[in-house]
Parts: C-alpha cells; structure tokens; sequence
C-alpha cells in the first residue's frame, strides 16, 4: 500500500526540497507571551541542520512543538508529509518511532539502568531474541562511546557528558530515520565534543539520518551542520550554510558568529574542526 | 496490536551453491522493524550451511539496512566461521559499507544477570530488615542530635532565626489542615457518640454519653487523629520536598555556600510542626466534643447543658494534659522521619516514591508506639 497523505498548498509550493521536517507558520505562547509567532522552517532529508538562537529564544520549544510535546496556536508541522494532528493514534505511533530524541537534559529513566533505558523503546516494539536485545544494548553503548561498565550504572551514577551519550544511545535504539537533538554537545570536553560530532556525522552518513541539531558549539555548526538555521523573534531569521550565517548583517547574527568567542575560536581562522563531511 | 510500518520489505536469504562454494543472495530490508524475521533468516543459513566450505554473502539485493541488520550479518560471518566456513560479505552501497565497518562483529561484554534462590534470597532479606531497623534507629538519634544542635545553635544566636520560613512553614501545616482535621474530627465525634447512645440506651444512661466522649476524645482520639492526618499530610510533603532537592543537588549546593541544610531546612520544619501539632490537636478536641455534643442531642436526646454539666464532671484537666503532653512528642517523631526519610533519597524518581511512602508509614507506625507508651507510663502513675 502506498502511503501518502493529502498535500497542501504549502506543501505543493516547496515541493522542489525533498523535506522530511516543514514547519509552516507556527505560533507558540504561553500564557500571553508569544514564543514562537509566524515560523517557518524546512528540514531537508539526509542534512544535518544547525538550530541557533539566544538562551530562552525559544529553540527547545520549536522542538517540543514538532515532537507534538507543545501544543501551537497557530500553524501546520509536517514530518514525512504526514500531518501529525490529523494522524489516528496508531499512525501516530508508527512515524514517533521513526524519530529518535535527545532531550536537553538527557531524561533518562531514572529507575532504569543505562541498558535498560536503551532497552526500554527496543522491548516495546520489536520482537527480538534476549540475547540480540543484549547484543544491541551493548553495540549502541559502544557506539557512542560509552565504557561497557556503564551498561549497568544508574543514571544517578554517571556524568553529564556520559548522561548525553546514553540518551543518544536511547535516542538511536530504534535506528531511527531522523534524530533530534537539543543541546547535546552542551556539557561535554571539547574533545568529547569532537568525538560527539564526528559519532552524529558518520551516523548521518552510515544511517542516513536526518539530524535537527539546536546547538551553540560554534564549531559543531562549522565542523558537522550542512545548513543552520537562526531564530530570532520568533521568526527564523536567516537560513543557510555557515558562509550565509558569516555574511549576514543581521546585528543578533552578527554579534554571534563575529563576536570575541567566534574569533578565538576556528570560525574565522578557516580550520574547520572536522573534515568528516567531505563526502567520498 | 503494535503498530507495523508498512511498505517493508521482509528480509531474505537464498542459499546456492556452485563449485564447491556456497553464495547466500540476500534481499529485502535488513533492519529494526523486521528484528525477528532478520534473526530467523539468519540462524537458517547457519543451519543450512553444512559443509566446510567458503562462503559469501552477498548483500547487493538489500533495501534497507540498519545497525541491527548490519550487526545480525556480521554475526552471522562470525559465526560461520566458528562452524568452519570463512564467510565474506560482499557489498556494493557505499552506505552500506561504511555500515558494515562501524557495526562489525566483536564479542560483546557479557550482561550481568543476577541468578535468584527462592529461600536463600528471604532469608537474606530478613536478614537485611532487621540491619536497616537497627540503622533507622541509630540514623534517627543521630539525626535527633544534629536537629537540637541546629537548634540549640538558633537560640545561643549562632546562625539567624529564619522566622519567614517558619512562618510559612507554620501556614502549610498549622492553617491549612484546619478545615480537615475539623471536618474528620468532627465525624469521628459523632460517630463515637452514636455508638455510645446506642449501647448507653439499654442501661438507660444516655447522658454518660458525655463522660465516654470526653475522656475517649480528650486522652486518646484527637491527638491520635491529628497525628496520623499529619504525618499524611505534612509528613509526605516533607519528605517529597526534601527528596527532590537531594535530587537536584540543592542540598549540595547548600553545603557548598556554608550553609547548614538541617538549619535551614530542617528545623524550620520541624519546629513549624512542634508549635502547629498541639494547636491542631487543641482545635480536633474541640471539634470532636462539638461532633459528639451534636449527635448527643440530635440522636440521644441529650441536651446541651445536661451535657455539659456532665462532660464538666467526667473530666478533670488532666484528661486534657494527659492529650495535649503527648501532641509535641508526635511532632517530633513525624519532623523526624520525614526529614531523615526525605535525606534518605537517591538518584531515582522511583526511590522518592519509596522514601515518601516509607515516611508516612513509618510515622504512622511510629505514632501508634509512642502512644501506647504514654499509655502505659500514665497508666503507672495513675495520671
Ligand atoms: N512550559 C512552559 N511554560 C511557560 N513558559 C515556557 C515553558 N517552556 C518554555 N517557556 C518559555 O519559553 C521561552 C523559550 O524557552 P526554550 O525554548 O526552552 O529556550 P531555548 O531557546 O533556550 O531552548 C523561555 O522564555 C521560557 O521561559
Ligand atoms: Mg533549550
């Protein structure tokens, strides 16, 4: 059976970008307070997209917003082309495990070991034997290069960085086809950042995974993100790849990617942290 | 029924063989959604490949793949190779490729299950009570220790006086249980007066109605109620509001600016409770009087001054000391437990619903004793 859903107006009108992700005129508030007002934003198959913003801007509400955790007041998400309001509960269930999340401060099951948490979304939609269960739990630890030993460590046990590799242990569980992620590199070492980017880029490249990234690691932004996209107002401001960010006059945009922390850093000396995403 | 995504395809092997080699065609969509199906197919070829003989598969006809069929392959290689069969995978997708490299076959550390033994484990766990009871015992005279330290550390005007905090405190245990403990109290009154005009109409006694009440009322029930609706009420929250703030390191945070948890947070509380609980106890008693005078009348016939007059006789103020002695006594063994219990929390959400619950039972517990102590202490000196 071919499934496709109803296309909109919106939808015909980009139809030329392959986006699994389309955001169209969203408006979030709490309360009185607008977070979100008229937001627009495509996330293509297969990119790694950047999503910058001041703290508290809003960035982990558009997220929320997409996952259908927030509600909007305003406004049409698609993801996969399926708009996810008007999905029957089963639907519904079928494209959230085609997504993997990794939630800003990790959420893992605080009752649950690490296996265990990775186990948890494995156990309730895949028939498999105990011991590939098993198997999986401990290639999904290896792979985002976590120490066997904290298979069996409480969440309470471990450490910032170790908590960020095990929710995307969790996040991946599923092998998902697009993987979101708030914050992740936030916390770590810089060299556990560089592994954390490198792990995202050849997962991308192995999986093909789509990747929506909020991240303020600027060299995250230049070393893995094909494109960025900057919120500000509530609006997405500018979209593009790093050089379009660089060339922006927007003063928000300016002060971030001109400002004392870009120039110390790799920006704008043109060593780029990874070389990972040259394609073969 | 799960949810199956459709449009996949099922994963298959196909076994030839030609020259001495075996070649396994493999199709379809190697990845998590078909997680049995791809194991099925894979423990077939293991079986089907007999021979010792090379073996290759080949993966050019795969759809989808994923790091669960990827890895489900490359066990396959590996244990092919166990058997006496070099296996080699073929592949032409880059994708795949790389795949292959990331998710290659190596053992994997074991998983740690604990095996289970039905008597050893009860005993171990009687064994374990018995420790943790002791523990709790020392743990609550340590933690005794330190409150009327804290204390004792306030009054001789070593560290402030956190009066706001008190106050607030002494609002969320004190006024706010008012209406409750009124309401059941109440109730309770009533129904022992009922009960008791019941039984009192047979003797043709009915106005000692007031005398069963107000000793029953005044000595035991609405210290007992007051307490136990506490430790419920108060107790929990404490021991909830401590918990998460273990949880979250506030504690720590605390400690780190010098500041003595068990001063800020612990004695504010626990006092709140010392001044709150006799003054709710004061306020059930009255309450109950009120319930059982009503239902005296309404139900007995009993009229109000007959039974007042009576309840004036039946009672001496000690009946109401011997009540209200014991209310800061309870006070105490609530604030206790729900503090300790609430410093007892770890990591888990799970644990700060075992500490909660583990509070109010204890105190509860704990309530009952001490009563039944007073009990036999007044009993002995005929108070
Ligand atoms: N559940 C909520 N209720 C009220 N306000 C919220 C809620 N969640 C987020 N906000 C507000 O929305 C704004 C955006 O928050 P957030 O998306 O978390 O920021 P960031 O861009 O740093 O991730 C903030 O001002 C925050 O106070
Ligand atoms: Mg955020």
């Amino acid at each position: 059976m071919v499934v496709t859903e109803a296309s909109t107006g919106d939808v015909a009108r980009r139809a030329q970008v392959d986006a699994v992700i389309r955001v169209h005129d969203l408006e979030v508030r709490f309360g009185e307070k607008i977070i979100l007002n008229g937001l627009n934003l495509d996330v293509r198959r297969g990119e790694i997209l950047g999503f910058v913003g001041a703290s508290g801007g809003g960035k982990s509400v558009l997220m929320r917003t997409i996952l259908g955790l927030a509600t909007k007041k305003r406004g049409k998400i698609l993801v996969f082309d399926k708009d996810l309001d008007t999905l029957s509960v089963r639907r519904r269930e079928a494209v959230e495990r085609r997504w993997g999340v990794l939630f800003q401060h990790g959420a893992l099951f605080s009752s649950q070991t690490v296996r265990q948490n990775i186990q948890m979304p494995m156990r309730e939609y895949l028939t498999m034997s105990e011991r590939l269960f098993d198997e999986m739990a401990a290639l999904k630890i290896e792979l985002v290069g976590l120490k066997p030993d904290a298979a069996d460590k409480y969440p309470s046990e471990l450490s910032g960085g170790m908590i960020k590799r095990a929710a995307l242990a969790r996040a991946l569980a599923l092998d998902p086809e697009i993987l979101f992620l708030d914050e992740p590199t936030s916390g770590l070492d810089p060299i556990g950042a560089q592994e954390f980017d490198d792990l995202i880029a050849t997962l991308q490249r192995t999986l093909g995974l789509t990747v929506f990234m909020v991240t303020h690691d600027l060299d995250s932004l230049s070393g893995v993100c094909d494109r960025i996209a900057a919120l500000a107002d509530g609006k997405v401001i500018a979209e593009g790849p790093i050089e379009t960010m660089m060339a922006s006059q927007h003063p928000w945009l300016r002060a971030y990617f001109h400002g004392s922390r870009a120039r110390r850093g790799s920006l704008e000396t043109g060593h780029f942290r990874s070389s990972l995403r040259r394609d073969d | 029924m799960r949810p199956k995504r459709r449009l996949t395809l099922k994963p298959d092997a196909v076994l030839h063989r030609a020259e001495g080699a075996v070649v396994v065609d493999l199709s379809g969509d190697w990845s998590a959604p078909n997680a049995h199906e791809c194991e099925a197919e894979a423990a077939q070829v293991l079986a089907g490949v007999k021979e010792r003989a090379a073996v290759t598969l080949n993966a050019r006809g795969v759809a989808r793949l994923d790091t669960l069929g990827a890895w489900v392959l490359s066990r396959l290689v590996h244990d092919l190779g166990e058997q006496g069969a070099p296996a080699t995978i073929t592949v032409t997708q880059p994708a795949h490729k790389i795949l292959f490299e990331e998710v290659r076959y190596r053992p994997l550390p074991e998983s740690h299950r604990t095996r289970q033994f039905l008597v050893p484990d009860m005993l171990a766990d009687i064994g374990k009570v018995m420790v943790d009871a002791m523990k709790d015992l020392v743990n609550g005279i340590a933690f005794l220790g330190s409150f009327i330290a804290g204390c004792i550390n306030v009054i001789m005007g070593r560290s402030r006086f956190r009066f706001a905090s008190l106050v607030a405190q002494l609002e969320r245990v004190g006024l706010r249980s008012v209406p409750i403990i009124v309401l059941i109290s109440m109730l309770v009154g009533g129904i022992i007066a009922q009960q008791s005009v019941f039984q009192l109409q047979s003797f043709g006694t009915v106005s000692f109605v007031a005398d069963l009440l107000g000793v029953l009322v005044l000595r035991e029930l609405a210290v007992l109620l007051t307490s136990i609706m506490i430790a419920g009420r108060t107790g929990s929250s404490f021991t909830a509001e401590l918990g998460s703030m273990k949880m979250r390191e506030e504690i720590d945070a605390l400690r780190t600016m010098g500041l003595d948890p068990i001063e800020i947070l612990v004695v504010p509380r626990i006092v709140a409770l010392l001044i709150g609980l006799p003054l709710l106890t004061f306020i059930s008693s009255m309450a109950g009087l009120f319930g059982g005078g009503v239902v005296a009348m309404l139900y007995g016939g009993v009229s109000p001054e007959v039974f007042l007059s009576r309840l004036q006789n039946a009672i001496g103020i000690n009946t109401f000391v011997v009540g209200m002695v014991k209310a800061p006594f309870m006070a105490l063994v609530i604030g206790v437990i729900a503090c300790i219990e609430g410093f007892a929390v770890s990591g888990s959400a799970e644990s700060l619903g075992a500490r909660t619950t583990a509070s109010v039972v204890k105190s509860i517990f704990m309530v009952i004793v001490v009563d039944g102590l007073f009990a036999m202490f007044f009993a002995s000196i005929r108070y």
